[in-house]
């Protein structure tokens, strides 16, 4: 058996036609973990004893079980308690209750950087403790943590092929539904590993970016601005 | 006609702050760190206006007794009142509680503090850093709180600045605003916390100065926690020395570092003489 250039080319319209698919349930998985994550740093850090073990207790049992077998409990085992929900849904709240305890690491290793002393000033400043987390600590501890947020979302996005275990069509169920039906499951099943890696390699580029100017946040933005456009008219 | 100021000197035209009701009061505050005692039982008044230096060696509990007055520490025992009210307790049918977030916030309306490292926020201009707590916490109208920004930003030297990020200033000039940023609050009692110490030498002058000014002309009581003698000497009706954890000696300025009584005062002020 060899490539088949006519099948790869047949075929590749219907497998990339789970693109937008992939993409919804990959973002929205993302924005339950942000959402959900920074509702667990709070919570781990409150100063209510019961609440922050507890919060720690659900983030060590989530981070060590299998995402495949959370997704399982959510979507067979829940029905069972009288919670019954789609398939794209309890993929996307799997998926995002998963991530959301590593993006709780992230956010809380941005907030453990930020200094005492801006603790201290807002309260000085005399901030409430919403302001104090809104306006002064989270526009500080989160923009240097972006780029490791981007690199979960690429592992998430990396992640979606487990919803085929429960009848989502996204790029490996579509292909392998192909495959079974004709047979052959070579060019099917490379073009998804193509696909991943087109989309994951221009993103973590993206990403790595990113990480690059978020190294300089704070430093004067205007400045930098007003100097590179020196350079490029004394450069004309 | 203006009196020479030196005939002024020793002698109060307007005796005596001391006598009103003091706006902020130390009753046998200690502070412990597990087993070592910071501040051994300290009794103090400060007089709405009045401007206090207190100076004594690193370790003394200078800068934890004005932490403690900030709210950013909480005595171990003992009582720090604000206008008569408990800081750290409420009051309720004569007995006291411990005080929520609540009572602290409305507390903390009237005190301002200056960090030794500036403390800035990083993220926002210093306009912003200025206006920001106007805005958000005084409930000013932007208007009215860019307009008492920059006001106060131009008094400090900083006027040209507004749109510069903390980052792009030097010391001295983040610590200028840092003063404005406290001021604008204007906070009946301003607690300075060893404001220059984190100053490279030359830009010392520049933020005594606004002190120095800001001092003359406002009604706020200011508690200084300096290793400037010179400085506490113009700035101060009255210095107090802080030793080991106990007030050693108060008076003022003239017979503190003229005729200090206590041995320990003497050895300290000597060693700042010499240098």
């Amino acid at each position: 058996m060899s490539w088949d250039w006519n099948f790869a080319i047949e075929v590749f319209p219907e497998i990339l036609g789970a693109i937008w698919l992939v993409i919804a349930i990959t973002f929205g998985s993302f924005i339950v973990a942000l959402i959900l994550g920074l509702v667990l740093t709070f919570a781990r850090r409150s100063s209510f004893k019961p609440l922050s073990l507890l919060v720690y207790a659900f983030i060590e049992f989530v981070r060590s079980t299998p995402p495949l077998v959370q997704l399982f409990f959510v979507y067979f085992a829940l029905p069972a308690i009288g919670i019954s929900i789609n398939k794209y849904t309890a993929g996307i709240v799997t998926l995002g209750i998963h991530y959301s305890t590593y993006v709780s690491e992230v956010y809380r290793s941005g907030i453990e950087a930020i200094p005492k002393g801006q603790w201290e000033a807002a309260k000085a400043m005399n901030f409430s403790k919403t302001q104090t987390w809104f306006r002064i600590i989270l526009p500080q501890a989160i923009p240097p943590v972006i780029p490791m947020l981007g690199n979960y979302l690429i592992v998430l996005f990396k992640e979606t092929p487990i919803l085929m275990a429960i009848g989502v069509g996204e790029f490996l169920q579509k292909a392998q539904l192909i495959g079974s039906t004709h047979f052959k499951y070579l060019e099917p099943i490379t073009i998804v590993g193509l696909l991943f890696l087109l989309l994951s390699y221009p993103s973590a580029l993206l990403i790595n970016r990113l990480e690059q100017k978020s190294n300089q946040a704070f430093t004067g933005k205007k400045n930098r601005r007003l100097t590179n456009q020196f350079h490029l008219k004394s450069g004309a | 006609m203006s009196i020479p100021e030196k005939k002024l000197e020793g002698t109060r035209l307007f005796p005596l702050k001391q006598k009103k009701n003091p706006i902020a009061a130390f009753e046998n505050v200690k502070k412990n760190y597990d087993d070592v005692q910071v501040l051994k039982g300290v009794d103090l008044n400060i007089s709405p206006g009045e401007k206090l230096a207190l100076i004594g060696p690193s370790g003394s509990g200078k800068t934890t007794m004005i932490r403690m007055l900030m709210t950013l520490e909480k005595p171990s025992s003992g009582h720090i009142k604000v206008e008569g009210k408990y800081l750290w307790h409420k009051e309720v049918s004569g007995g006291l509680i411990p005080a929520n977030e609540k009572h602290l916030r409305e507390m903390r309306q009237n005190i301002g503090m200056v960090f030794q490292h500036f403390n800035l926020f990083p993220h926002m201009t210093i306009l912003r850093n200025v206006t920001e707590a106007p805005i958000h916490v005084l409930g000013l109208s932007k208007e009215e709180a860019h307009q008492r920004a920059v006001d106060m930003l131009q008094k400090v030297g900083l006027g040209d600045k507004l749109d510069a990020y903390p980052a792009q200033l030097s010391g001295g000039q983040k610590q200028r605003v840092a003063i404005a940023r406290a001021v604008v609050m204007q906070p009946r009692i301003m607690l300075f916390d060893e404001v220059t110490s984190a100053l490279d030498p030359e830009l010392v002058d520049e933020v005594l100065q606004v002190i120095k000014d800001l001092a003359k002309e406002t009604d706020m009581a200011m508690i200084l926690v300096t290793h400037e003698m010179d400085f506490a000497r113009d700035v101060a009706d009255r210095v107090v020395f802080l030793h080991d954890g106990q007030i050693e000696e108060e008076g003022k300025p003239k017979d503190i570092f003229e005729n200090p009584k206590s041995p320990r005062l003497k050895s300290f002020l000597r060693r700042f003489l010499k240098s």
